[in-house]
C-alpha cells in the first residue's frame, strides 16, 4: 500500500476542515455571479431604452404607478422627517445656544437625504414590490414566453419602459417630497418651537444651495433605477409558482433597500466636497 | 423493446428535427429526437409528463436552447440564419400555451391583436376590428374583447388564446395541452376549432397532449416521446392499436407494463 495514501477518516476530517472555506468560496462565486448577472441585466435594459421601438403606454403606466400613485405616502414621509429633524435638533442645538441653525439642519437633512433616501425605500416597498410580482407571475405563467412568440422581446416590452419611469419619476417625487419635509420642519417650528414664519422662510433660503437639489435629484434618479432595476431583475427571473414569485417579491424589496442604502454612501461620498 | 417505428409520407417536410438533445444538469430530456413534420399536416406528440414534450416546442420555438442537433423549416437549418433570419422563421409560428399564458394587463381584444400590432405594425384602431372578427371565428362575441381575461372561463381563455395564435395567419401553429383543464365537451369545442383553423390557414401543426380523444381528433400523424426518444410514430387513427407496448400501454391507461412511472427521484 502506497505511504502516502490518505486514510478515509484522515480525509474526512481534511474535508469537514475545509467545508468552511468551501462555503465561503461558494458563496463568493455565487455573489460574483449574481452582481455580473445584474449588471448584464441592466446593459440590456438600458440598450433597450435608446433603441427603438419604444412603448410610450407602457412607459406612461409605469410613470403613473411611479410617480403619481406614491405620492401620498412619499409625502406623508416627508412631513413627518422634516417634523421630527426640526423637534429633535432644537433639543439638541437647544443646549449650545444655536436654535438659529434649526432651518439649515432641516433643509440639509431633508434635501440632501431624507427626502430621496425615504422616498426610495417607500417606492421600493410599493412598486418595486409590484413590478417583482407582476413580472414574477408572467414569468411562472408563460406570458414572458407568450411574448418571444408574438415577435416582441421582453426585456424592451416589460423592463425598459420600467426602467425609464423609474429614473424619471423619482427626481419629481423627491422635488415634492423636498419641499413637503421643509415644510414640515417649518410647521413644527412655527406652531411648536416659537420660530416666526418669515424668519424661519428667509433662514431656509438663505441656506438652499443649488448644490443641495441637485445631489437630491442625482440620488433620486439612481435609487429610482435601483428601485425598477431590482424589480424587473427578480421578477423576470422568477421560478417555481407561487412560492417563487413571492421570494421575487421578497428579493427585490430587500435588495433595492440595501443598495438605495449602499448607493447614498457612495453619492453622498462623491458630492462631500460641494 | 423493438426499434423506433417510423412510417410516414414522402416529400420535403415543413419541419425537420434531426438529433435534437437537450439536457438540464444531468437530466436528458431531449436525447437525440428525429422527427418530421408535412406541410399542411397536424403531428400529435404524446407523452408522459417529464418526457420532454414541452421542451420540444420550445426548442423550436427558441425559447430554449439545444444542446445540439439540427431543426429546420422549410428546409433552413434555423442554427445556420442570423439572429434576424431566425425571429423571421420564428414568427411563423403561432403558439397556444397550456394555461393561455393571456396578459393580464391588456383586455381581450389586444390580447388577440397583440402580434398584428407587434409583428405587422396594424394601427390599433384597424386591429381591433380585426380582432373581433377573429374572436368570432373561435365563437366569441366582439363583446367579449372589452372584458379583462381573469373574467373568463377556462374554456374561453382557451378560446382567446387559440384566436390570438391564429390572429397573424401563421404558417405553423404550436398547441401545448390545449384541452388540458377544460370539461370533456370543451374540450372537443376546442379540439374542433383547432382543426378547423389548421384546414383554414393551411398551417402545418403540432400539439402535445395527454388526451387520446384530443390526439385523434386533431392529429393526422402521432409520435410518442418516452424519456426523451421518440419511441414510435404513425398515423393518428393508429394510436389505439399501434402494436407498440408503449403507447398501448399509454393510451390504454394500463398501470403495467414498459413504462414505469417515477414515483421518487
Amino acid at each position: 500500500m502506497n505511504d502516502s495514501a490518505i486514510s478515509p477518516a484522515a480525509e474526512a476530517e481534511s474535508l469537514s476542515l475545509l467545508s468552511p472555506v468551501a462555503a465561503l468560496g461558494r458563496a463568493v462565486l455565487l455573489t460574483l455571479g449574481t452582481v455580473g448577472a445584474i449588471a448584464i441585466f441592466a446593459l440590456k435594459g438600458i440598450s433597450h431604452i435608446v433603441r427603438p421601438p419604444f412603448y410610450w403606454r407602457l412607459f406612461l403606466r409605469a410613470f403613473v404607478e411611479f410617480a403619481y400613485f406614491s405620492l401620498p405616502v412619499v409625502a406623508l414621509t416627508a412631513v413627518f422627517s422634516g417634523m421630527v429633524i426640526a423637534l429633535q435638533s432644537y433639543t439638541g442645538f437647544a443646549r449650545f445656544g444655536a436654535t438659529s441653525a434649526i432651518a439649515n439642519i432641516v433643509l440639509i437633512s431633508v434635501v440632501r437625504e431624507l427626502a430621496p433616501v425615504l422616498a426610495g425605500l417607500m417606492v421600493a416597498g410599493r412598486v418595486g414590490a409590484a413590478m417583482a410580482a407582476e413580472l414574477g407571475t408572467m414569468r411562472v405563467t408563460d406570458q414572458i414566453d407568450a411574448l418571444r412568440t408574438l415577435s416582441t422581446n421582453p426585456m424592451k416590452y416589460l423592463v425598459a419602459p420600467r426602467l425609464l419611469a423609474g429614473v424619471l419619476s423619482l427626481p419629481l417625487l423627491v422635488a415634492v417630497a423636498d419641499v413637503l419635509g421643509v415644510a414640515g420642519g417649518w410647521l413644527v417650528a412655527t406652531a411648536k418651537l416659537g420660530f416666526s414664519s418669515g424668519g424661519y422662510l428667509t433662514n431656509t433660503l438663505d441656506f438652499l444651495q443649488t448644490d443641495d437639489v441637485v445631489v437630491s435629484l442625482v440620488k433620486a434618479a439612481v435609487f429610482g433605477f435601483i428601485v425598477a432595476l431590482m424589480g424587473c431583475y427578480h421578477g423576470y427571473r422568477s421560478r417555481g409558482g407561487a412560492e417563487g414569485v413571492g421570494s421575487a417579491t421578497t428579493s427585490a424589496v430587500v435588495s433595492a433597500s440595501i443598495l438605495i442604502l449602499a448607493f447614498d454612501y457612495v453619492l453622498t461620498e462623491i458630492f462631500f466636497s460641494r | 423493446m423493438s426499434g423506433v417505428q417510423v412510417s410516414g409520407p414522402a416529400g420535403a417536410p415543413k419541419i425537420r428535427i434531426r438529433g435534437l438533445r437537450k439536457a438540464f444538469g444531468d437530466k436528458m430530456v431531449l436525447d437525440g429526437i428525429d422527427l418530421d413534420v408535412m406541410q399542411g399536416t397536424s403531428m400529435v406528440v404524446i407523452g408522459g409528463s417529464g418526457s420532454g414534450k414541452s421542451v420540444l416546442l420550445k426548442c423550436i420555438l427558441g425559447l430554449i436552447a439545444a444542446d445540439s442537433g439540427t431543426i429546420e423549416i422549410d428546409g433552413q437549418n434555423l442554427a445556420a440564419l442570423d439572429r434576424r433570419g431566425r425571429e423571421a422563421k420564428r414568427a411563423e409560428i403561432g403558439m397556444l400555451f397550456q394555461n393561455g399564458a393571456l396578459f393580464d394587463s391588456l383586455k381581450v381584444w389586444e390580447n388577440v391583436a397583440f402580434g398584428l400590432i407587434a409583428k405587422h405594425d396594424v394601427a390599433r384602431t384597424r386591429a381591433r376590428a380585426t380582432a373581433g372578427k377573429i374572436l368570432a371565428q373561435v365563437g366569441l362575441d366582439a363583446s367579449v374583447g372589452d372584458l379583462a381575461p381573469a373574467e373568463l372561463s377556462g374554456g374561453m381563455q382557451k378560446r382567446v388564446a387559440l384566436a390570438r395564435a391564429i390572429a397573424a395567419n401563421p404558417q405553423i401553429l404550436f398547441f401545448d395541452e390545449p384541452t388540458t383543464g377544460l370539461d370533456p365537451i370543451m374540450g372537443a369545442v376546442i379540439d374542433g376549432l383547432i382543426t378547423d383553423c389548421v384546414k383554414r390557414l393551411g398551417s402545418t401543426a403540432i400539439a402535445i397532449t395527454h388526451d387520446m380523444a384530443s390526439a385523434r381528433r386533431i392529429g393526422d400523424r402521432a409520435a410518442m416521446l418516452h424519456k426523451g426518444r421518440i419511441v414510435w410514430q404513425g398515423e393518428a387513427e393508429h394510436l389505439m392499436d399501434s402494436g407498440n407496448a408503449m403507447v398501448n400501454q399509454f393510451t390504454h391507461g394500463f398501470r403495467d407494463g414498459p413504462i414505469h412511472m417515477e414515483l421518487r427521484r
